[in-house]
């Protein structure tokens, strides 16, 4: 079993209004359900805006504090789900389903190393 | 049989089951080159063993058990894991047919870029170098080992299946096979840029690959159709030059330099298609080829199958072809009105095209500037004197 973090980007603004993210809510409720039932839930969350990023960098010794967040851009990183899976397809076909509940978003899909 | 044909034959094959028992592509493509080298060095004095395809096999798995074993005893957790497991599934010694199938779906992973399923397809599959790749894909070789090793990375560590798909899974991943396939194909057929206008170590490479596919996947006639394709564009390659390498349009070929062995094959394929009654594009595009295959060209027949191909897939491309048959049909100048219709500025066949058609009508100051507009889109040679003749022709004339 290899542990994949399935990550969310968003366009930067204002949060849905809550028409929009009620559905959006109860389908990544239903989904880590599902993962949990499973045994491939291991750790879900959405993250604040990207406003509320701060950024540490260790420099002689100091350590270095900006407001972030690191990368400019005009998407980033909104939430991240973590599974196991026996392979790519398998921690695919949970993405897809991700992906359906935040659609239009993209799903990153990444293996974790060792 | 020389060593070569073997390794051709037998290369990929060989990786296929090497990778399903040690669960590691550079394992196994190590090993079975190692055995290839110690076949070099045994088989011109001892002859050629029973089974080649075996030893080959048999010679490989030993030379990887005794590697990972070595790697082992410096305490390698991970080569310690695939030599037990290499040691509890012993290799047969015959043909594994459905081992290649799932080292290609491996490779055509949708994870994987279409560029790298291809070079990778052909490295793996058809024991092609990188070198050869890089030569074929015209990129500079550190960019394709560079491919080829992110690639086979991504493979280990995102966990790439090793197999192929489930049934539901397996109508979108076979269409990606099938492209790559073609693609291959086509870059043998007509290098997209060079002196020679066909690379038939190429074309051979597809048609081994695919005819593979369909021994492992004969149900699917989409498989069949594109073997029929490839079978019946093959047949021809003889008479699509003429001795100082120049291009000979279809019309003007000399039949009886066609392969009559292809194309009875690649006809009976395509009979059994339509029996079937399951078009798909590939089969479409075999049947065409197929009423080329007989003289004279019935242009009717090829046009009413345009139809049903521009039915199936509407891309413009297709249409500048069906253009063509309708230019034979109904005359030049309806082909001509379908084809400025069409907006393919890059595509060097459509100035091509468009350049004869126009010829045709007698505007050939357009021609000429259609030829002009063609000729600096190929890069491949032969074509690029092809059109300088056709517009020397319209500009003598114009």
């Amino acid at each position: 079993m290899k542990h994949y973090l399935l990550s969310i980007y968003q366009p930067d603004g204002p949060t849905p209004p809550p028409d929009v993210l009620d559905g959006i809510v109860k389908q990544l409720d239903a989904l880590n359900a599902d993962l949990k039932a499973a045994g491939a839930w291991v750790f879900a969350g959405g993250l604040h805006p990207p406003s509320t990023a701060t950024v540490l960098r260790a420099r002689d010794g100091d350590t270095v504090v900006t407001d972030g967040p690191y990368a400019e851009g005009k998407e980033h990183l909104g939430g991240f789900t973590i599974i196991t899976a026996p392979d790519l397809d398998a921690a695919l076909a949970w993405g897809g389903r991700l992906a359906d509940a935040v659609a239009p978003l993209p799903v990153e899909v990444r293996p974790f190393s060792g | 049989m020389r060593i070569e044909d073997v390794f051709a034959a037998e290369y990929g094959r060989a990786v296929s089951v090497l990778v399903r028992v040690f669960g590691d592509i550079d394992v196994a493509e190590e090993a079975v080159q190692d055995a290839f080298t110690e076949a070099v060095r045994r088989w011109p004095a001892a002859g050629l063993p029973p089974s080649p395809a075996g030893w080959i096999i048999t010679t490989a798995r030993n030379r990887a058990v005794d590697r990972l074993r070595r790697e082992a005893a410096r305490a390698d957790k991970y080569a310690q894991a695939a030599l037990t497991h290499a040691e509890a599934e012993p290799v047969e010694e015959g043909a594994v047919p459905d081992e290649r199938l799932r080292l290609i779906f491996t490779c055509c992973h949708p994870a994987l870029a279409r560029a790298t399923q291809v070079a990778l397809t052909l490295r793996l599959l058809g024991g092609l170098s990188t070198t050869e790749i890089a030569a074929a894909f015209l990129v500079p070789e550190p960019t394709m080992a560079q491919r080829i090793v992110r690639a086979k990375n991504k493979i280990r560590d995102a966990g790439i299946p090793y197999r192929v798909p489930q049934d539901a899974d397996l109508p979108a991943r076979l269409s990606g096979v099938l492209s790559v396939l073609y693609l291959i194909f086509n870059e043998g057929y007509e290098a997209s840029t060079g002196e020679h206008l066909v690379r038939d170590d190429l074309c051979g490479e597809a048609i081994r690959l695919t005819r593979a596919l369909a021994g492992l996947m004969p149900d699917e006639p989409e498989v069949w159709g594109l073997l029929a394709l490839l079978l019946l564009s093959h047949s021809r390659r003889a008479a699509r030059t003429t001795p100082d390498g120049s291009l000979v349009l279809l019309a003007d070929q000399d039949r009886s330099r066609w392969d009559p062995a292809l194309i009875a094959e690649g006809q009976e394929i395509v009979r059994r298609c339509l029996r079937r009654n399951q078009p798909g594009p590939y089969q479409i595009q075999a049947a065409i080829q197929a009423v080329h295959s007989d003289a004279p060209t019935d242009w009717a027949q090829v046009k009413a199958l345009y139809d049903q191909l521009l039915a199936v897939t509407p891309t413009p491309v297709v249409a500048l072809n069906r253009a063509v048959a309708v230019a034979e049909v109904d005359g030049p100048a309806a082909g001509l009105a379908l084809v400025e219709a069409l907006d393919l500025p890059t595509f060097g066949l459509f100035h091509a095209i468009r350049a004869d058609l126009l010829a045709r009508v007698g505007r050939t100051g357009e021609a000429a500037e259609a030829y002009s507009a063609a000729i600096e889109l190929t890069g491949n040679g032969p074509e690029r004197e092809f059109l300088r003749r056709k517009l020397g022709v319209c500009v003598r004339r114009g």
